[in-house]
């Protein structure tokens, strides 16, 4: 087995509320510090060290965060610039910003005036997800205490820069995590994408440069920026650097959040840290490696991979936000994912017809299939309805939908075709539009 | 997209109380000027509280004046997002998370407590009129799964017994414990922690 992260190298001390969230306590963690000195060195310093640590966001997508920064204009124009914080944390098997708002609030806000300083900002929001109600008191007081001290407001903590944080409050909809989406949830209106180009950093809140960044890559940057990008990027390997929260849920022993080094086996982390697979790493089916969109890995992947974004896409899936879903053979794997497709299909914004129409479509066929009640024919025709949805929605909604399923029939197809094999009711070849969908016998229309 | 059941029975008025003015005037003053229309969330938000955990018809068309907008709009923000209630609920609205990291810890053992001890049928107010549940999605506390939501608070690391406790203890009028009922204070592994051991000891 690997080294494991020794303690000293973890970001998030208080992971586990061992000593209070607020401020006095955060101080004595570190947080707050130097925040005047590292804002002195000035906007380019902080962009540059933040990308040489080649710190990926932790939202799910991975995209380098230094470049992000760099595509806010240089200059405020007429418009003013914002920071806008994704706290709408809802993928299934995340819940990582949950604790880092409970209970190391203050190393999100002092990452809020780094990267508002850093992008020109004065306001920044805080989208929380709506049932995260006591999580947002939290972050509230935290950011009262952060007032009161100074740290907030006309001249933040020293540094010279005025910015104010405001929480904003979804209400139950997967899709507000979705960066354009959420900006229309800002603007008081239904969350459904918009269309990019344009992109936020030019175009975004009221028409205005945004930069949207997740909880969990905006709190790590003081620490960086404290103990420098040369040791944050020794941690992990070439553009997969750093520590990240990994959550790991489902069958084994002992569900927990814990903060690792990247590329750490995920064997390790279930191992080591989660108590296990309940019945024993031979009794694992498959694990769900990001969160619910990423598609899952069958047990003899889950050997031998190691956690991190270009470990998993070499592996056909993704890092996304390191929710660990572990699924072990006492359960029904058509059935775990029909409830997938039904997660996704409830949360489908409804704007482009192939996700609105297809989610629910691939959530009726799987539940069908894990009955046994579908035919033999439907198993293709399954993985042809997600690929009329990947690639074909304004937003990665689409992906995220489709992904799960194509997992499913990448690595399980035979489990499925053994469910589900009666003769269809109409052979091939013979056309009864009542009874087949049109566009599979036109397959050239497809 | 979710269905969204609006109530039959609408009260013919509402409007804010001195209370709920003062919220919602220092909200609306968190967006920029002319922006106002950020703050229709917070503001049904603002209306759910004041009328029993659900929103009427009559606040939504409140909440347009009050916000300078079109009535429609408001009605489209409050049929899209799935916590806004626009049918009564119980005094104890309970959301039990069903997606699959809760299913493979027995969520759906959760449901059959529901059924069986509060109403037969999601949504339905109890016979007592005390309680209400619905079948939610991801609710975010994936490690301290089986969980629910009731009102404000989660409940973490449920079983049928402990629901059933919990049910009993609404029924008898005594206060019910928010968080794990695994006696976790966070998430951490139970009884196997390798991580963080100066905090352990502290």
């Amino acid at each position: 087995m690997a080294r494991m992260l020794e303690d000293k190298n973890r970001i998030f001390k208080n992971l586990y509320n061992d000593f209070g969230s607020d401020l006095k306590s955060a101080k004595a963690r570190g947080d707050w510090s130097n925040t005047r000195d590292i804002c002195k060195k000035g906007r380019e310093w902080i962009i540059k060290e933040i990308k040489d640590s080649q710190l990926r966001g932790r939202g799910g997508a991975g995209f380098p965060t230094g470049l992000k920064w760099s595509f806010a204009p240089k200059d405020v124009g007429a418009r003013p610039h914002y920071l806008v914080i994704n706290a709408d944390e809802s993928e299934p098997g995340t819940c990582k910003d949950r604790d880092i708002l409970r209970f190391e609030p203050h190393k999100l806000i002092e990452g809020c005036l780094i990267a508002s300083y850093a992008v020109n900002a004065h306001t920044c929001y805080i989208y929380i997800r709506g049932e995260y109600i006591s999580e947002g008191e939290k972050l509230q007081k935290a950011i009262d205490e952060a007032y009161k001290d100074g740290l907030l407001g006309k001249d933040s903590a020293g540094t010279g820069w005025n910015l104010d944080i405001y929480i904003h409050y979804g209400a139950g909809a997967y899709i507000c995590g979705e960066e354009t989406a959420l900006l229309e949830s800002l603007e008081g209106k239904k969350g459904q994408p918009r269309l990019k180009p344009p992109f936020p950093a030019l175009i975004g809140l009221y028409g205005c440069p945004t930069i949207i960044n997740n909880v969990e890559t905006i709190s790590v940057v003081p620490t960086i920026l404290r103990r420098g990008a040369n040791w944050f990027s020794s941690l992990g390997r070439e553009r997969n650097t750093g520590t990240k929260i990994y959550c790991i849920s489902g069958n084994v022993n002992n569900p927990c959040n814990v903060e690792e080094e990247m590329g750490v086996p995920l064997k390790d982390l279930i191992e080591k840290h989660a108590g296990g697979v309940v019945g024993g790493w031979d009794n694992l089916k498959a694990v769900i490696p990001g969160g619910s969109s990423m598609p899952l890995l069958p047990k003899q992947i889950c050997d031998t991979i190691k956690m991190d974004f270009d470990a998993c896409v070499e592996n056909k899936t993704g890092l996304g936000t390191a929710g660990i879903v572990v699924i072990n053979n006492d359960q029904d794997i058509i059935k775990c994912m029909a409830r997938i497709a039904r997660f996704y299909k409830h949360e489908s914004c409804g704007q482009c017809t192939p996700c609105r129409e297809g989610s629910g479509w691939m959530w009726r066929m799987l539940e069908r299939m894990a009955k046994g009640e579908a035919s033999r024919e439907e198993v293709d025709m399954l993985m042809d309805v997600t690929k009329q949805i990947e690639g074909h929605t304004i937003c990665a909604f689409g992906e995220g939908s489709s992904w799960p399923v194509q997992g499913l029939l990448r690595h399980f197809k035979k489990e499925i075709e053994e469910r589900n094999n009666f003769n269809p009711l109409v052979n091939t070849g013979q056309k009864n539009p009542y009874l087949v969908d049109q566009h599979l016998l036109e397959k050239e229309n497809a | 997209m979710s269905i969204k059941k609006i109530s039959k029975e609408q009260p013919e008025n509402f409007q804010f109380d001195n209370k709920s003015i003062e919220i919602a005037k220092k909200i609306i003053s968190n967006y920029p000027e002319g922006k106002q229309q950020s703050a229709v969330m917070a503001l049904l938000y603002i209306a759910q509280r004041q009328n029993n955990n659900w929103i009427p018809l009559a606040a939504m068309k409140y909440i347009a004046k009050f916000l300078k907008m079109p009535y429609i709009k408001v009605y489209e923000v409050a049929t899209f997002y799935t916590m806004y209630n626009l049918a009564p609920v119980g005094e104890y609205f309970f959301q039990v998370c069903t997606t699959t990291p809760c299913m493979l810890r027995g969520a759906y053992k959760l449901v059959d407590v529901c059924k069986s001890k509060i109403s037969k049928d999601e949504n339905k107010i109890s016979s007592d009129g005390k309680i209400s549940w619905m079948e939610v999605e991801c609710l975010g506390a994936c490690v301290n799964a089986p969980m629910l939501q009731i009102n404000d608070n989660y409940f973490e690391d449920l079983d049928q017994k402990k629901l059933e406790q919990i049910i009993v203890n609404i029924q008898k009028g005594h206060k019910i414990q928010p968080g794990s009922y695994k006696g976790r204070k966070s998430s951490e592994p139970e009884n196997n922690r390798i991580t963080l051991m100066d905090g352990k000891n502290a």
